[in-house]
């Protein structure tokens, strides 16, 4: 069973969303990570972009498939997990900490409201 | 049956264990309107290996001929008969792309070798495994140029005119379905370069990439250094073409400038492959280690097994089309793998010595046959700047019509600059290790009868 | 086998060479002309061996491969066939091998007429109106094909067609292929039978479709059924079809794609026509058109004028409308000379012969296959000249994968199949025996995998923790891709 921490939002495509302030951090899922393997390489956005949400802001790539990291919130980029360059496993080993992926100074708190609980995040896991 | 080794009984059992009747039971699927109406009428009856050898060797004879000075992109080499005797092997033309890494070792290191290879004589940090052909791999340089470069945001590259006409329209034939545009550089008519002078049109101007192609067509060489620094900066990023031969004795691409080129490409066939037609060839295709994600192709890596012993494996496969289909760096799936293990062996079997040896008469005898060709009268070089196994040269008379009495002789003599940058008494002629002093002397000979 | 792990840079010393190869060195004077700025300061790093170290050195790496002279190679979807050596000999005569690309026609009349009748040949198999051989591989004739549908819609004014439509089951050449000609992709849904979701697909189906790309028969190894609906759909709407050649095997001689409707297809000539594919290339991968398409064809083509008897090279001076060379020369043209002995040779009724017992092999090997406890991902179903296995319950009782399997058969001397192709069945193997198999041979396979299956059961670390036999274990393949080693330093 992978882990799902109550306080977070998701997004149905595997991310997730802790608020800091009017700071969204996001990370992918311990069940993406999960699926995706042992990562190798995290390409993350570049500091100062603004995303729509929905926007694609990155790629994870394991050795057998890569994946596209969505913007789960507008708004600017306002840091990046710069560990990540060095250590991707990061993201594997502490999904939810060290693992973080970027900040994103959020334009409309609003829409975290869209996002998934972490009870229907489990729902969709369950569904797949 | 040709190639199909089933007796009458094979079929039978292989009928009877899957519960058909005839082999035309098992298409039962396909709907029948479908299958009916052809039977192939147009197509000849087959003939055994003895019958279709004949012939073709025969279609060879016709196409044999004395002596050819052409080059334009493809040039005849001593190629070492253990080249295509290794290259040729069962283990090596018969294995397939190698995704088992375990029972591919074979294909992989060499891949792995050839790779270092092409690094070293490029300067440059990585290579892919090859692409096709020097001309669809600068498609692939320009559409990779804008993905590396952050820094643009433009759709535009800069390529020369003086770049062979062949790459510029492959390359357009490829690139411009994405809508990316091949901004013309003029060249200096005096001196057959591409001088810095004439970029300044483009300063200040987003561009992705500078294409820079040494030698040239016309077998100049460009101040590469002048044009790479001008290039970086103007914040493009520099895309080298070159001929590898030439990079035994000229400056690597890594080394043009103050940075160095970003991306290198070109022809690979003279090292080791035979003209053959025009394929298969290979692309060589080489990057500074930052841009690697953004390349396109096959690549290889050393690492090691469970066991901690040295093993190769395809790697970076996350930006190929089967891992990443739509947002795969390129639809490439082949590299020209038996060409790219037939330039390894021609690599390794010369040396470092044996191919600038071998650049080195290339160069010399291409002087040498300028010299005595541009001893007849109203024969003479067409550009001023310096060559290295090819050179343009102006006629007193129409060139292809030149041209074309001389291959009545069995010679052929050049190609013609006519069509494609309407010097129409001009032809490009290239000498190599081949050619002795005497083929020197017969095409002279020839010319001046021809023109006389 | 050899234990060579040696670089052929490790064999290096200093001042050796295999010196009846190079011509003797010039002298400085004589490169005087190149100024000194141009000149290369250091030699490059280039291996300086014996002409004895070289050939030892590539022939012991040789033997660390599997290929089809050595072993049985079902390669769903890869038609690995035996290549005939007599076309290998054919193509390499002097005459074919010495022939610059550029040489005039006059001294090209052998060779061109090879292309010639190689492209009638491939006309007449496949039921088109005109081919052009000029695309360097598979995934280039896709380019090509895609291109000359963008070009078709592009002279008629028709430039609100931004889709290519591909059955989810399709190869990610095809969306790569799309992308690269400036298209969006939208996927189609592939139904529990292994045929396209035909409602789904009217319903993609609109003013915004430039053309659908599809196999048949499919990836999922069944003859796609509802051919002419789909046909019907898309031209309906105005799009073309394409077809990709992948798995023109199973058909040649059988139905022609022409004959199904296509407007446009690719041939892989490495697959289809038994040329080597070399450990990854070179292949050919020519394209045939219906009428709507002759004038984009790619260049050069091979021409006839019939009353002088002349072949001639048509290139875009004469088909200015033609998407243009996607090469500097004439794209793979020893593999297109190969494809060609191998066409006369067949002729006829050995190409009608290559569909019906590739098909035959195919079928055989399911059902003993099924038989010995194998799960069919579609067993209602016919086998094309491939069928796929999947090992979904063995990985969940287990814990064995499919990729331990295809690694286990490595140490029974087998080739593995393509595995996790097509991506929509779960711990799938794609297994393609080919027409040029023997029974016997296929028999050995099937043993194999009876063995394999046993052991999956009793004792599933032979099969989880293999191969043991090759040259190397599994490879670390996380390491490769985090710390890329991808030069040799000393």
């Amino acid at each position: 069973m992978s882990e799902i921490p109550a306080d977070l939002r998701y997004r149905d495509s595997h991310e997730w969303v802790r608020v800091e302030d009017d700071i969204a951090v996001v990370g992918i899922s311990d069940h993406a990570q999960d699926a995706m393997g042992d990562l190798v390489f995290v390409e993350l956005p570049e500091e100062g972009v603004v995303f729509a949400a929905g926007d694609e802001a990155g790629v994870v790539e394991s050795v057998k498939a890569a994946s596209d990291i969505y913007a789960p919130v507008s708004g600017e980029v306002v840091a990046v997990n710069e560990a990540l360059e060095d250590e991707p496993e990061l993201v594997n080993n502490e999904p939810y900490a060290g693992g973080w992926l970027f900040k994103i100074k959020m334009a409309d708190s609003g829409e975290l409201k869209e996002m998934l609980t972490a009870d229907q995040y489990q729902e969709q896991i369950d569904s797949e | 049956m040709p190639y199909i080794p089933h007796t009458p009984d094979d079929v039978q059992a292989m009928l009877q264990a899957i519960g058909a009747d005839s082999i035309e039971d098992l298409f039962d699927e396909i709907p029948a309107h479908l299958k009916a109406g052809h039977g192939l009428d147009a197509l000849p009856e087959g003939r055994g290996e003895m019958a279709v050898t004949r012939l073709m060797a025969e279609r060879a004879e016709q196409d044999r001929f004395a002596l050819s000075f052409l080059g334009g992109g493809a040039y005849a080499h001593h190629i070492p008969a253990a080249v295509w005797e290794i290259a040729t092997r069962g283990e090596f033309y018969t294995a397939y792309t190698p995704y088992q890494a375990e029972a591919s070792q074979g294909t992989l290191q060499v891949i792995y070798e050839y790779q270092t290879l092409i690094a070293r004589l490029t300067g440059m940090d990585v290579s892919n495994a090859s692409v096709y052909d020097g001309a669809s791999g600068l498609a692939e340089a320009v559409l990779m140029s804008l993905r590396a470069n952050r820094k643009s945001k433009s759709r535009k590259v800069l390529v020369p005119d003086a770049l062979n006409p062949r790459y510029r329209s492959a390359c357009e034939a490829i690139v411009s379905n994405q809508d990316v545009e091949l901004v013309s550089v003029p060249f200096c008519t005096d001196a057959g370069q591409t001088l810095v002078d004439s970029l300044s049109p483009f300063e200040g101007e987003d561009y992705a990439a500078l294409v820079i192609s040494q030698p040239n067509y016309f077998g100049s060489l460009e101040d590469v250094d002048a044009l790479t620094d001008w290039a970086h900066a103007n914040g493009m990023l520099v895309i080298a073409v070159t001929n590898p031969t030439s990079l035994a004795i000229l400056t690597p691409p890594g080394e043009w400038g103050e940075q160095g080129a970003d991306v290198v490409v070109g022809e690979g066939q003279p090292l080791g492959v035979p003209l053959s037609s025009g394929g298969p060839y290979f692309g060589f295709m080489a990057c500074k280690k930052k841009h690697v994600r953004q390349m396109p192709g096959r690549i290889i890596g050393r690492t090691v097994d469970m066991e901690g012993k040295q093993g190769f494996t395809l790697t970076l496969q996350a930006r190929e089309q089967h891992i990443r289909r739509s947002k795969a760096t390129s639809n490439i799936c082949t590299n020209q793998g038996l060409a790219m293990t037939a330039a390894t062996i021609y690599v390794s079997l010369l040396g470092p010595d044996g191919l600038a040896s071998v650049a080195g008469h290339c160069h010399a005898n291409t002087q040498k046959l300028a010299d005595k060709l541009c001893a007849i009268d109203g024969v003479e070089r067409a550009f001023s700047a310096p060559v290295f196994h090819e050179v343009a040269l102006t006629l007193p008379q129409d060139a292809d019509t030149v041209l074309a009495r001389l291959a009545e002789k069995d010679i052929l003599g050049g190609l013609s600059l006519a069509k494609d940058y309407s010097m129409k008494n001009a032809i490009l002629v290239n000498s190599t290790e081949v050619h002795t002093e005497g083929d020197l002397d017969l095409f002279a000979q020839a010319l001046k009868e021809v023109l006389a | 086998m050899s234990n060579e792990t040696t670089l052929i840079f490790q064999h290096s010393r200093p001042g050796r060479s295999a010196t009846a190869q190079a011509p003797k060195p010039v002298s400085e004077d004589q490169l005087s002309a190149i100024p000194a700025s141009l000149r290369r300061k250091n030699k490059p790093g280039l291996p300086e061996v014996g002409e004895l170290e070289v050939v030892r050195h590539y022939t012991n790496l040789s033997t660390k491969n599997f290929a089809i002279d050595k072993q049985f190679y079902p390669l769903g979807s890869c038609t690995m066939k035996y290549n005939p050596r007599g076309a290998n000999r054919a193509a390499m005569l002097p005459g074919f091998l010495n022939r610059h690309p550029l040489a005039p026609a006059s001294h090209s009349q052998g060779y061109l007429a090879c292309l010639y009748e190689l492209q009638n040949f491939l006309k007449e198999v496949t039921g088109m109106k005109g081919v052009s051989l000029a695309p360097m591989a598979g995934a280039q004739g896709e380019f090509a094909g895609v291109a000359m549908i963008r070009a078709y819609h592009e002279a008629r004014g028709d430039d609100a067609r931004t889709e290519i439509l591909i059955p989810e089951a399709a190869h990610g050449t095809n969306p790569a292929t799309a992308v690269m000609c400036g298209y969006k992709v939208r996927e189609v849904p592939v139904g529990k039978d292994g045929d396209v979701d035909l409602e789904a697909l009217k319903e993609a189906c609109g003013p915004q479709t430039a053309g659908l790309m599809m196999t048949n028969p499919s990836t999922c190894g069944v003859f796609e059924r509802q051919i002419e609906a789909i046909s019907k759909a898309v031209h309906d709407a105005g799009g073309l079809l394409y077809y990709d050649g992948a798995n023109l095997n199973a058909i040649l001689g059988k139905v022609r794609p022409g004959d199904m409707g296509f407007d446009v297809i690719h041939m892989n000539l490495h697959k289809t026509f038994a040329t080597p594919h070399g450990g990854g290339g070179p292949g050919a991968g020519p394209v045939g058109v219906s009428q709507r398409l002759l004038d984009y064809l790619p260049t050069p083509m091979a021409g006839l004028d019939e009353e002088a008897g002349d072949y001639h090279w048509i290139d875009t001076d004469t088909l200015p409308t033609s998407i243009g060379h996607l090469s500097a020369f004439m794209g793979n043209a020893g593999v297109l000379l190969r494809a060609y002995f191998y066409a006369m040779v067949l002729g006829r009724e050995g190409m009608i012969r290559v569909g019906e017992y590739s098909t035959l092999a195919a079928n055989y090997l399911l059902k003993r296959l099924e038989a010995i406890g194998c799960q069919a991902a579609y067993p209602e179903r016919r086998a094309s000249h491939e069928f796929i296995l999947t090992f979904a319950k063995q990985a969940k009782d287990n814990h064995v994968t499919a990729l331990d399997i295809a690694k286990r058969l490595l140490d029974y001397n087998q080739h593995a199949p393509t595995i996790y192709f097509p991506l929509l069945v779960p711990e799938c193997f794609l297994i393609e025996p080919t027409e040029t198999e023997t029974k016997e041979a296929m028999d050995d396979f099937i043993d194999a995998m009876a063995k394999i299956l046993e052991e999956a059961n009793t004792n599933p670390e032979t099969v989880t923790e293999a191969p043991f036999t090759q040259p190397v274990r599994r490879l670390d393949e996380v390491k490769a891709a985090k710390e890329l080693d991808l030069v040799w330093s000393e």
